[in-house]
């Protein structure tokens, strides 16, 4: 086996242009004008939607902001593929699947305004909750899968998670037993070339999809800032789950244009060469091109993406600052499904400690 | 594809003979590793979101038999062999429980449950805390713990404080076939995540089982009364605590022995009533002192009870040692005359 793979799969020139593949343009020869167009808005708003949490976080109206910059065909191409009956289990950087399952904008920062460890119920948009501790939610897509199976339907889990990710036992193990039962299960690696400040070249010698057949599990390798390629991997991908083909591995390589969170300095670690040649192959402005190459491209489309992304970020300004602060003695719900002696003592002890001062709400006053 | 609502024979294993699925309906004679095995096949029969997962409790019904016979009465697809991966069969159990699935998992012996500790303390504990109750674990995970069978390493071991000391877990350990039939299916109907410890040392050892669910598994249960001593135990150590019982009556000492059963939450009301009676406390575990379930205990107890007090509470443990080699556990497990011992410290007579 040769140390040099293939280039990614690529349906989009960075000039813009349409590629040809024959194995993938079956899978989005759907795509005509208005819906690249309608791939194009939703990667404009969320990268909108981004520069705002960035800048709530530079306010002080976020304690932390995961940044997916560079990311956006990745993931608004997978998810665009999936059903509504799909389930995604993200990591913490998906707030462009998030947006595109219909999550509300305030919602996708409540989490790291502190308000919430999630910021939505994962049933009302078939999105668990973001999962911090690293790979660990490959698992639980792999389990719910394994339901998906018992149920008799056809629904596919999609797992995203990191070339850092990769690394984890948990991620290896969701691989065996995805492989094992033949869970419908999607395992949607964003390369995006740094965990932190780790270059990709320290989780793996080669190719990370070259792991993948390792595990018999099919892998497909795309052009992650190629929004077409994405949708058509994952379209395959989901094909092949839902008629009982079992698990598909996706890389998708990209780029994380920004820092790995708002607390981090890529300056550090990074050359900004590095960052200017990625920019070439910035996904939006790919699209961009194939779109007025189609013509779709109007001074009044532009104006009406423009006046969109504003309005989210205006919605999700709005949503951020005037979350309210959650009630003292809502530290102690939901711990236990169902009642607890020893932890109803402790809230009984503490409420009444906060009514020593006056109020039940407020110690200060 | 056989359908989960009917339970179907589907065994492939040569000259494995389907069992009988009629499950336990009248008073009988079991081992504590068939109590379990029939509360285990009456909870599938009583749910079919009810599916097990774990390292050999297929064709081989687990390294201790406690799933013989499950596979061929329930199918592959709700008796699942899993690859040797301790955190995919908790990660896995998530996703299920996700979907609605009440997974019940099991860890093969006490010192295997760390590779799954990751997913049991960051996922298991704290989903439905998480997702503000939107997402429930219903997940039993039932660990064999405890030494005295003369075992290699990491086969011995008592890891309950861990998850004691984790919000969001419920744990119980088991003493006698009764409540191992009767809490293993209040463990799997339970909303929340369960840790069932199973004290392998006492897996065959008879006793008579009621098919019926009993006190809440949230109790403790007074299994020997007595005005002197309050002696708390469980899991295996319970049959030496009662030995202790009798065993000081005969030297005119009245021991209560409490059977804990509970470890989290632990049921401080009839601790607390019992303390209050008595004025001694002695616990009891095998696993290690520092930071166990008896200094909490003991603690707790002291905070409440400090005026009813006669003497000092002792505790009566295994020692801060990793689990010794077998010639050696002897030593370390806390036996008869070491909880008479106990005893006879909080009486004063040492």
């Amino acid at each position: 086996m040769s140390d040099v793979s293939p280039p990614p799969v690529q349906l989009l020139s960075l000039n813009g242009e349409r590629m040809p593949r024959d194995e993938f343009d079956p899978w989005v020869a759907d795509l005509d004008g208005p819906a690249l167009l309608a791939l194009y808005r939703d990667m404009v708003v969320v990268r909108r939607i981004d520069t705002e949490a960035t800048a709530l976080q530079r306010q002080g109206e976020l304690g932390l902001w995961p940044p997916l910059l560079g990311q956006e065909a990745a993931q608004v191409g997978s998810a665009r593929a999936l059903r509504d009956d799909d389930f995604v289990f993200p990591s913490y950087r998906e707030n462009a699947v998030a947006y595109c399952r219909g999550v509300k904008l305030a919602d996708i920062v409540k989490v790291w305004r502190g308000n919430a460890q999630s910021g939505w119920d994962p049933y009302t948009v078939n999105v668990a909750t973001p999962a911090i501790i690293i790979g660990a939610q490959t698992l639980h897509a792999t389990g719910w899968a394994l339901g998906a199976q018992r149920d008799e339907v056809d629904s596919v889990a999609i797992a995203y998670f990191g070339d850092g990710a990769t690394s984890q036992g948990d991620v290896n193990e969701a691989m065996v037993f995805a492989a094992s039962f033949q869970a419908p299960v999607i395992f949607f690696c964003q390369n995006n070339q740094w965990a932190i400040s780790e270059p990709v070249t320290v989780q793996a010698h080669r190719d990370i999809a070259d792991r993948a057949p390792g595990f018999g599990i099919p892998s497909l390798r795309v052009d992650g800032n190629d929004v077409i390629a994405v949708l058509a991997a994952t379209r395959i991908a989901l094909d092949r789950a839902r008629t009982g083909g079992g698990p598909t591995f996706i890389e998708a390589v990209t780029y994380r244009m920004g820092p790995h969170t708002t607390a981090d300095d890529p300056t550090r670690y990074r050359d900004p060469a590095e960052l200017a040649e990625w920019k070439t192959r910035d996904p939006l402005l790919r699209l961009h091109r194939l779109l007025t190459i189609l013509g779709e491209i109007t001074p009044e489309v532009e104006a009406a993406t423009e006046a969109l992304a504003d309005s989210a970020a205006r919605e999700l300004r709005a949503g951020c600052i005037g979350m309210p602060d959650p009630e003292p003695l809502s530290v102690f719900d939901h711990v236990y499904a169902t009642p607890n002696a020893v932890l109803e003592r402790q809230r009984t002890d503490y409420a009444g400690y906060l009514a020593s001062f006056g109020t039940d709400s407020n110690p200060e006053v | 594809m056989t359908s989960l609502m009917t339970p179907a024979i589907v065994s492939t294993v040569p000259g494995l003979t389907p069992p009988s699925p009629t499950p336990l309906t009248e008073t009988k004679t079991l081992t504590m590793a068939t109590a379990i095995n029939e509360g285990l096949r009456q909870a599938m029969l009583d749910d079919p979101k009810v599916v097990l997962l774990g390292e050999d409790i297929g064709a081989l019904g687990g390294v201790f038999r406690v799933t013989s016979d499950l596979l061929a009465q329930f199918g592959a697809r709700r008796v699942i062999d899993t690859p040797l991966a301790e955190s995919a069969i908790i990660g896995t159990a998530v996703g299920l429980a996700y979907r609605g699935y009440r997974p019940v998992c099991e860890i093969q012996f006490d010192g295997f449950i760390f590779p799954g500790f990751d997913q049991i303390i960051n996922q298991v504990a704290k989903f439905h805390y998480r997702t503000q109750g939107a997402v429930h674990m219903p997940i039993t995970i039932r660990v064999p713990f405890g030494g005295g069978i003369g075992a290699a390493e990491h086969h011995s071991e008592s890891p309950e404080a861990y998850f004691t000391h984790t919000s969001g877990l419920r744990v119980i350990a088991v003493s006698n076939p009764q409540d191992a039939y009767s809490l293993i299916r209040q463990a799997i109907a339970s909303d929340d995540p369960v840790l069932y410890f199973e004290p392998k040392r006492r897996y065959h050892v008879k006793g008579e089982v009621v098919p019926e669910l009993g006190a809440s598994m949230e109790r403790a249960v007074i299994v020997h009364p007595g005005t002197d001593v309050t002696l708390l135990a469980y899991g295996a150590l319970l049959s030496t605590a009662r030995d202790a019982a009798l065993a000081a009556a005969d030297e005119g000492v009245s021991i209560e022995v409490i059977d804990l059963r509970s470890l989290s939450p632990v049921d401080y009301a009839v601790v607390e009533a019992s303390v209050r009676k008595t004025g001694r406390l002695v616990v009891t575990h095998e696993a290690s002192r520092s930071g166990g379930l008896g200094a909490e205990i003991t603690a707790t107890i002291t905070e409440r009870c400090f005026n009813f007090l006669e003497s000092a509470p002792e505790r009566v443990t295994g020692f801060d040692v990793p689990y010794p080699p077998a010639r050696l556990e002897s030593h370390h497990l806390p036996d008869l005359d070491r909880i008479l011992d106990g005893v006879d410290r909080v009486m004063g007579r040492r």
